[in-house]
């Protein structure tokens, strides 16, 4: 089973971080660099789970869930929030946006495929 | 990612390059912020900036740079939240910060030891804005603070069918020995419309151990009244006792909040915890799950190998930071220096071609010399297109030079800002790499000697704030940036008595302003009353100009008393190729850069004027310019008495100084490859590099500024420096 993932992050590190550690299990990854850049991304693909920063210029992360959780085929998909805000507000404010969880930055490779795989199960 | 390069270097190169994008926009975002921007999104890109650091660096574990941008960034929040406004000190420090967050991404970047002890000093300033128990100014709330770009509606708990299904009582039948833990997990709506999934949640304690799910399907409604959203399920879990409570709240990490959980250890049944409520449950369904299930479905997924797919290249398209809107592609800079090397070769190459092209007579309109022509035309395009590819803009230059500024103006105590024009101008990497010293120097002696202090500004009608221009342009195949300030201008006076005193200029000597005013350059020449820490370092403007001008360029100076003073510095696109005049001096070939040529001269008896002897001057319709023998001056023969039925090149460098060389002769005009020479030979004087021609021989390639500079004379014991005074006419 190879999983269709999206990754939206404004910073190309993390998205490049994010595609080493998917890309070798198997994963297909689509990356956006914002929310409005993630939406169109959206757009095109069903992906099992999507990856999102918070702190994003022109569309951030939470209104980004928002937006995805508006559309009906997307509704259910899992979102992982990636977010270096350890703060429990950070992750409830995500929680109530409708995010499903959330990997603290800097993510450990591994925790992350875990998640994934947990979530698109 | 299928060859060897360690992909994580390769991002942590990356990342290194993303921060100096990140760094730039920082830069950008503080100087808006400075010049009172009110547009609220300067301040998330300034944030952003920092956090996007910390991000990057935490990935690679760069802990001296997450610590720093951290707390930086927890000040910055402030800023967006509108408690702290970024004024006076705030934004100084601000600044300071910015720098030295990029002191600390390059120690990181090159592995040096991270300036530990300026971090801490710097945080316990920041801090210190913090603690202000008095918010120097609160801007009323005019937008909303960033991160809410979208109104969540409050959870309604009342909403929750928590009534209608308390947590279930477990029911009798419990397979599991004591002690057990015992779990019981009610969703909330919100549980589901957060894309979570209890099955999943589930499998991952049957993961743990041994594990008795039941399920509550009490208050599920007939099918016609369901509504998917709605929870009505709950489960009772058994666990193994043996399990840590902590991995068993792991699991429920993620729908904390979103779910009514009870864990309890069971030691026995009389100890059994009362759930909320005491409803009684029909029909329970036990669901046995195996234990410590080995592969679940969702861990069945194959980690072997799976061919890439057509992933979006991660490139960044557009920015996200509104600085680079551009794809980039890192290449290795050697490999680029080789790319050059290698078309200088085929330049040679056709060169070579078309001699013997030539030499064979052909028509030309024969194919051979069309093809010719349209493989000079394409090695030109090439040439052109590698010369673009080591092109970047003056700005990261111009960033670090407004670093320069507010350290040196707050070292000697005086305002001053920086104007930067033209920061799009682009150059050859080298150049700007190599431009950093000089325009340092430059910009730490306007700043400690060009600008008066500020009574003197003021009583002088100038506001006290001093104002340091640069800038950078394109002007006829060459940039040209210049440096200037609206100081005191230069002290003439002063600079001329220095120059006696140190015996540079003879007593008697009669200066013009403009050659006073390039004594500067000479060497051991400081007009300092007093040496300061700042520009004091032993370091003169004659080193500034060596500096320039073995990158091929010149500097020139203009100054205007009480008006301040302006410095041009005038450089070549590129380091590599060159737009040269083959000429023929004394037997020998030369090349002289096109870009100064104006005409070429054939002179008469009646051109030339004898000023004094050894001194000449050519007139080229009805003005008068110095005449220079190259073959003399170079040291190829002596200087000529005759000059009639010579010829000479009419020339004029950027600040405008026309002159006359004497040649005997011109051979081609075309495009030559800049061969440095080698250190071993010392600076010769009058010689900017040399090239090799088509015929394989080499020639050396002038540096007129150079020659008419007249530095080829050895200045110490040369008694006639009225001589060389001509250039400055």
């Amino acid at each position: 089973m190879s999983l269709t993932i999206l990754a939206v992050d404004d910073s190309r590190t993390i998205r490049n971080m994010i595609r080493l550690a998917l890309i070798p299990e198997g994963f297909t990854v689509y990356v956006a660099e914002d929310g409005i850049d993630g939406l169109s991304v959206l757009d095109g693909i069903a992906p099992d789970a999507i990856i999102t920063d918070i702190n994003m210029p022109r569309l951030d992360g939470f209104g980004f869930i928002d937006a995805v959780r508006a559309q009906s085929n997307h509704c259910a998909t899992p979102i992982l929030v990636l977010t270096t805000e350890n703060a429990p507000e950070m992750k409830k404010r995500a929680q109530s946006a409708g995010a499903t969880g959330w990997i603290t930055k800097p993510f450990d490779p591994e925790k992350l495929v875990k998640a994934l795989l947990m979530f698109a199960g | 990612m299928s060859d060897p390069i360690d992909p994580m270097a390769e991002i942590r190169a990356s990342f290194f390059v993303e921060c100096e994008e990140l760094l730039e926009a920082l830069q950008d975002g503080l100087t808006e912020l400075e010049n009172g921007d009110g547009d609220p999104e300067t301040i998330n890109v300034v944030f952003r900036a920092v956090h996007s650091i910390k991000g990057g660096a935490g990935a690679f574990g760069l802990e001296p740079l997450v610590r720093f941008a951290h707390r930086y960034e927890t000040v910055l929040e402030e800023v967006r939240a509108h408690r702290l406004a970024p004024v006076g000190d705030a934004i100084r420090l601000f600044f300071e910060a910015a720098d030295h967050l990029s002191d600390l991404v390059r120690a990181c970047r090159d592995d040096l030891p991270t300036p530990e002890a300026s971090s801490d000093a710097l945080l316990a300033e920041l801090d210190a804005l913090l603690a202000d128990p008095e918010p120097e100014e609160t801007k009323p709330v005019d937008s909303p603070p960033l991160g809410v770009a979208i109104d969540l509606p409050d959870l309604d708990p009342v909403e929750e069918p928590k009534v209608a299904a308390p947590l279930p009582v477990p029911p009798d039948n419990m397979a599991l020995p004591f002690p057990h833990w015992l779990i019981r997990f009610r969703p909330e709506s919100e549980l589901y419309k957060t894309g979570n999934e209890p099955l999943l949640l589930l499998r991952q304690l049957a993961q743990l151990g041994e594990c008795h799910v039941d399920c509550d399907i009490t208050a599920l409604p007939a099918l016609t009244d369901l509504k998917p959203e709605q929870p009505y399920l709950n489960w009772t879990i058994q666990l193994d006792g043996g399990l840590d409570e902590a991995d068993i709240r792991d699991v429920f990490e993620f729908v904390d909040g979103l779910c009514d959980l009870q864990i309890d250890r069971v030691d026995g049944p009389e100890n059994l915890p009362p759930p909320g409520s005491a409803a009684p449950t029909l029909a329970p369904k036990i669901v046995d799950l195996p234990r410590a299930a080995p592969s679940p479905p969702a861990t069945e997924v194959p980690l072997a190998t799976v061919p890439h797919h057509p992933d979006r290249i991660d490139e960044p398209h557009k920015s996200s930071t509104g600085a680079t809107a551009k794809s980039v592609v890192r290449v290795d800079l050697e490999r680029i220096e080789r790319l050059v090397n290698l078309i200088g070769e085929l330049v040679i190459n056709q060169a070579m071609l078309a001699q013997s092209l030539d030499s064979v007579d052909l028509s030309p309109h024969s194919d051979a010399m069309n093809g010719l022509e349209e493989f000079q035309r394409l090695t030109r395009d090439i040439q052109d297109s590698v010369i673009m590819i080591r092109a970047q803009p003056v700005k990261p230059l111009f960033q670090r030079m407004s670093r320069i500024v507010r350290e040196a103006s707050s070292a000697v105590g005086k305002e001053v800002r920086l104007i930067t024009e033209g920061e799009t101008t682009e150059i050859d990497k080298t150049v700007i790499e190599r431009l950093t010293d000089p325009l340092t120097h430059m910009i730490r002696n306007a700043i400690d000697h060009g600008f008066e202090d500020a009574p003197t500004r003021q009583a002088a009608g100038k506001p006290s704030e001093g104002q340091l221009r640069l800038s950078a342009a394109h002007r006829s195949g060459r940039v040209v940036i210049e440096v200037s300030d609206d100081g005191g201008g230069i002290n003439r006076a002063r600079v001329h008595q220095i120059a006696v005193e140190k015996g540079l200029i003879p007593v008697e000597a009669v200066l013009s302003d403009s050659e006073i005013d390039n004594l500067l350059f000479l060497p051991g020449l400081s007009t300092a009353a007093k040496s300061t820490d700042l520009s004091g370092r032993g370091v003169g403007m004659d080193v500034v100009r060596t500096a320039i001008q073995a990158l091929g360029g010149r500097i020139s100076i203009a100054s205007e008393q009480g008006k301040g003073t302006a410095f041009t510095l005038s450089l070549p696109l590129t380091l590599a190729v060159l737009d040269g005049m083959v000429i023929n001096v004394a037997g020998e070939t030369l090349v002289l850069p096109l870009n100064v040529v104006i005409e070429s001269l054939s002179l008469s008896h009646d051109d030339v004027q004898m000023l004094r002897p050894g001194a000449f001057l050519v007139r080229v319709r009805g003005d008068f310019v110095p005449l220079y023998d190259l073959g003399a001056m170079l040291g190829y023969r002596a200087a000529r008495t005759d000059y009639n039925q010579s010829n000479a090149l009419l020339i004029s460098l950027d600040d405008d100084t026309r002159a006359a060389l004497l040649i005997d002769g011109i051979e081609d005009q075309r495009q030559v490859v800049i061969k440095g020479l080698d250190d071993s030979f010392y600076r010769a004087p009058g010689i900017a590099a040399a090239t090799i021609l088509g015929d394989g021989q080499i020639a050396l390639i002038i540096d007129p500024g150079d020659i008419i500079a007249g530095s080829t004379c050895p200045r110490s014991t040369d008694p006639g420096l009225p001589e060389k005074r001509a250039r400055y006419g």
